[in-house]
C-alpha cells in the first residue's frame, strides 16, 4: 500500500497554475517601504476628505506599538514590512469616462480571467468591480444598480462620493486597532470595493468584485465595506488570483458587513491566489480580516468560502450576532497542498437572543499541506437561546500533511445549545480503486471524490461559480492521491 | 475471452497464486470455488489490475490482449467488469454522477460523443428495471448507508450499465437473504449473451442454484485442483471442502 501510494503521489503532485501570467502595463508605484508620509501620499493620491487621513494615520501608529500575532498553527518567514511596495496603480491618461479607456492590455488581463468587463458580454446578472494591484480598474452594471438605489463602487470613489455612509461605517466592525494586519490596512488600503443596498431593496443579480495582484514586490491592501439596510437583501462573490513569482507577496486585506434588520447578505469567496511552486517557493501569504455584524433583529449573514490558492492563508470571516433572532452561518472548503498552510475558521459571536449560527468546514490536505481549522463560538450573558452546530469534517491524502483543529466554546448563558461534530477521513485507495474498475481514471476520481466530499459547500455558492468552484478543487488537488 | 496461462501472483512478497490456467470463452459461465484463502480474490484483483497484486510469472490475456501493465481503467473501459465483496462507499457522489462519469469515460474511450442526459435517464431506468433496483437508490451517495442487499444489488446495476464482455462477480452472494440473491441472479441471468461472458466466484454452492454454470473450477492453496461441469459444485455441496484439503496436500 505504501509503495503504491507514493508512487501516485509523485506522479502526480505537479500541478499548474493557469493565472501565473504577468501582464506588461504602465503602473505608478511608490518607492519601497511604509512611513507616515507614504500614508499621507496614499490618502494625498485618492483626494480623501480629512476624516480618512485621520483615520490611517492612527491606525499606522497604532500599527506601529503591535506585533506579528503569533498564535496561529503557521510557520510565517519574517515578513520586512520595509521591503514592500504599498501602492501601485495602472497608469491610466486623466479620468476614465468609459471602457474604451481602460489600458486595452488591462481588458486583455481579465478575459484571461474569464472576467470579460465588457457589459454586454458579462454573464448574465453578474456586476463586477474589477481591482488590479492596488486600485479598481472597472465597475460594471453601476447605471443599473443606480436605478435601484444600489451603491456599488471602488472604494476610493465611496469615500469621495459618499463620505458620511463611509465615515459611519467604516472601521465599525473591524476596529483600526483589531489586530496586527488589519491595523496595517487600515493605515494603508488603497481602494476595494464599497456596496449598499438601500431598504428594501432586493439586489437583483449577484455582485461580484475581482482581485488581482500583478506587479512584483507590492502589497495588495484592499478593503471592502458592505452595508445592507433594513429588509434588503445582496449576495456577494469575491475571487483573486496573482502571477506566478518566486517571492512571496503579502496581501492583508479588511472585509466589512453590516446587516440592518432583517437584511440578508451572502458573501462567497473562491480565492486562487498563486500557492507557490511544488517545492513551496514564492506564493501569496493571505492574511485577511472577515468580519460581519448582525446589527438589526432578524438578520443574516452567511460566509462561503474555498480556499484553494496562497501560501499562507489565516482568515476567519466572523459573525457578531447583536440583534434578536439573527442567524450567522460559515460554509468553508479550504485545500493545502505541496507546501501549503492554512489557518482558517470563524468567530460565531452571539450577543442577540434566539441567535443560531451553522459552521460547516471541509479542510482537505495533501501533499505537505498543514490545514488548520479554528473557531470560536461565543455565548455572552444575555444572549438566551442561541444554538450553535459545528461540523468540522478533515480529508488528508498521502501521509506527509497534516489536518489540526481548534475549536474554541466560551458560553456565557446556559441556555444556549451547541453541538460540534468533526470526522477525519483519507481519500481510500479502495475508492480510487472502485472508480478505476468502472473506468474512471485516477485524477476524475479524485475530483469526483473531493467534490462529493465538499458538496454541502458547494452547494451554497451561487450557482454560476459553483461549476467553477468544483473545477478548481480539482485541479488544486491534481496528483495528490494517497 | 479471457486466458490465464500458469498465473503466479504475491501479494507484499508473500505468493498467493501458484500457476492458475483458465480458459474462458463467449457465452459461457464459469463458477470459482473454494474455501476461504485460497486466492480467489486475489485472481478478481489480478484480472482487474488492483495494483497490490505483483504477477511474478504467466500472463493473463484478455481478447487475445495481455493485461499486465495495463491500467484498471483501460481494463474496465475494454469490457472487464469486477463486482466488489465489499463495494466501496463514496459520500456526496450521487449513483447517478458516478454512472454517468464512468459510461461517459467508456464511450470517450470508443471515441463516441458524451450520453445525453435524456438518453442517461431513460438507459438507467431501464436497467434498474432489470435488476429490480428501487428509484431513490440512485439519488442517493454511491454505497452509502445502503444495506449489504443494496450495495450487492447495486454492483449487478453497474454491471447492467457498463454491458462489460466479461463480469467478474467477486463473493456477490454473501450476506444475501434468499429473496435477494434471486433478484441478482435474475439479473446476471438476463444479462447473459452469446458475445460475453461470466466469472463468479462463490465460497457456497446455492448461488449456483439459480445461476447455472458451464464450468466449476476449485481453487485451493492458489491452485486449480479441479475443474468440471456443474455438478462439481453439488459435489462440493455434499461433501464440503475437507476432503479437498487432503488432495491439496498431496498437490503441494
Amino acid at each position: 500500500m505504501e509503495k503504491s501510494q507514493d508512487k501516485i503521489l509523485s506522479d502526480y503532485t505537479q500541478s499548474d497554475y493557469k493565472f501565473g501570467f504577468v501582464t506588461d502595463i504602465d503602473t505608478d508605484s511608490f518607492a519601497k517601504g511604509l512611513n507616515e508620509d507614504v500614508v499621507r501620499h496614499i490618502s494625498e493620491i485618492k483626494q480623501e476628505p480629512a476624516f480618512m487621513l485621520e483615520f490611517r494615520l492612527k491606525s499606522y501608529r497604532h500599527w506601529l506599538t503591535m506585533k506579528m500575532p503569533a498564535w496561529a498553527h503557521l510557520r510565517i518567514p519574517e515578513i520586512d514590512y520595509q521591503n514592500i511596495i504599498y501602492y501601485s496603480a495602472p497608469r491610466q491618461r486623466a479620468k476614465l469616462a468609459g471602457l474604451d479607456q481602460v489600458d486595452p492590455e488591462l481588458l486583455r488581463t481579465f478575459e484571461r480571467l474569464g472576467i470579460p468587463l465588457e457589459e454586454q458580454k458579462i454573464l448574465s446578472g453578474v456586476a463586477v468591480d474589477a481591482v488590479i494591484d492596488s486600485v479598481s480598474v472597472k465597475t460594471t452594471f453601476k447605471e443599473t444598480l443606480a436605478e435601484l438605489g444600489v451603491i456599488f463602487c471602488s472604494m476610493s470613489e465611496a469615500i469621495r462620493e459618499y463620505p458620511d455612509l463611509v465615515k459611519k461605517h467604516l472601521g465599525s466592525v473591524v476596529p483600526y486597532t483589531d489586530n496586527f494586519f488589519a491595523t496595517l490596512n487600515s493605515a494603508v488600503f488603497s481602494d476595494g470595493s464599497f456596496c449598499y443596498i438601500p431598504k428594501g431593496v432586493r439586489c437583483p443579480m449577484e455582485l461580484s468584485t475581482y482581485f488581482r495582484i500583478n506587479a512584483a514586490n507590492t502589497g495588495q491592501f484592499e478593503r471592502t465595506l458592505l452595508v445592507a439596510d433594513d429588509d434588503s437583501y445582496v449576495s456577494y462573490l469575491e475571487g483573486c488570483t496573482a502571477p506566478q513569482r518566486d517571492e512571496n507577496q503579502l496581501h492583508a486585506a479588511v472585509v466589512e458587513i453590516v446587516a440592518m434588520d432583517n437584511a440578508e447578505v451572502k458573501y462567497s469567496t473562491v480565492q486562487n491566489w498563486y500557492p507557490g511552486d511544488r517545492n513551496g517557493k514564492g506564493g501569496i501569504y493571505n492574511f485577511v480580516t472577515k468580519r460581519g455584524i448582525c446589527k438589526g433583529d432578524n438578520s443574516k449573514i452567511s460566509w462561503t468560502q474555498v480556499e484553494t490558492g496562497s501560501a499562507i492563508t489565516w482568515k476567519y470571516p466572523s459573525c457578531i450576532l447583536r440583534g434578536d433572532n439573527t442567524t450567522g452561518e460559515f460554509y468553508s472548503v479550504a485545500i493545502t497542498n505541496n507546501y501549503q498552510q492554512a489557518d482558517t475558521g470563524t468567530k460565531m459571536i452571539h450577543l442577540g437572543k434566539n441567535s443560531r449560527s451553522t459552521i460547516i468546514s471541509k479542510g482537505i490536505s495533501a501533499g505537505f499541506g498543514q490545514n488548520s481549522f479554528r473557531s470560536l463560538v461565543k455565548v455572552g450573558k444575555k444572549a438566551v437561546n442561541v444554538r450553535n452546530f459545528t461540523q468540522c469534517d478533515s480529508l488528508l491524502m498521502g501521509d506527509k500533511c497534516g489536518a489540526h483543529t481548534f475549536p474554541y466554546i466560551e458560553v456565557e448563558n446556559d441556555t444556549a445549545i451547541l453541538e460540534h461534530e468533526a470526522t477525519t477521513s483519507k481519500i481510500g485507495e479502495d475508492q480510487i480503486f472502485y472508480c478505476n474498475q468502472r473506468g474512471i481514471d485516477t485524477e476524475n476520481a479524485i475530483g469526483l471524490i473531493v467534490n462529493g466530499y465538499a458538496k454541502e459547500v458547494l452547494n451554497k455558492l451561487p450557482m454560476e461559480f459553483a461549476v467553477e468552484a468544483q473545477k478548481l478543487l480539482q485541479i488544486s488537488l491534481e496528483g495528490s492521491v494517497g | 475471452m479471457l486466458q490465464i496461462n500458469n498465473l503466479h501472483v504475491s501479494i507484499d512478497d508473500k505468493e498467493i497464486l501458484k500457476g492458475i490456467d483458465l480458459d474462458v470463452r463467449a457465452g459461457e459461465v464459469h463458477a470459482i470455488m473454494g474455501p476461504n484463502g485460497s486466492g480467489k480474490s486475489t485472481l478478481a484483483s489480478a484480472i482487474a489490475g488492483r495494483d497490490i497484486i505483483n504477477i511474478t510469472h504467466g500472463e493473463i490475456l484478455f481478447r487475445g490482449e495481455n493485461l499486465t501493465g495495463m491500467s484498471p481503467e483501460e481494463r474496465a473501459r475494454k469490457g472487464l467488469f469486477l463486482g466488489f465483496q465489499y463495494p466501496v462507499e463514496i459520500p456526496g457522489v450521487s449513483l447517478v454522477n458516478f454512472m454517468k462519469t464512468a459510461i461517459n469515460e467508456q464511450r470517450k474511450f470508443r471515441g463516441q460523443e458524451p450520453i445525453t442526459a435524456s438518453e442517461f435517464l431513460k438507459f438507467m431506468n431501464e436497467k434498474k428495471k432489470l435488476v429490480g433496483m428501487h428509484t431513490n437508490l440512485a439519488n442517493r451517495s454511491v454505497n452509502e448507508g445502503f444495506s449489504g442487499g443494496e450495495k450487492k444489488k447495486n454492483e449487478i446495476f453497474q454491471m447492467a450499465m457498463l454491458e462489460p464482455l466479461l463480469a467478474i462477480l467477486d463473493e456477490t452472494d454473501s450476506g444475501l437473504d434468499i429473496d435477494a440473491m434471486k433478484i441478482v441472479a435474475g439479473g446476471v441471468n438476463k444479462l447473459r449473451s452469446p458475445e460475453n461472458a461470466t466469472i463468479i466466484i462463490t465460497h457456497y454452492q446455492r448461488l449456483l442454484d439459480y445461476i447455472v454454470p458451464d464450468f466449476v473450477h476449485v481453487l485451493y492453496k492458489g491452485k486449480i485442483v479441479r475443474s468440471s461441469g456443474k455438478e462439481l459444485a453439488l459435489e462440493l455441496e455434499e461433501k464440503g471442502y475437507d476432503w479437498l484439503k487432503e488432495t491439496g496436500e498431496e498437490i503441494n
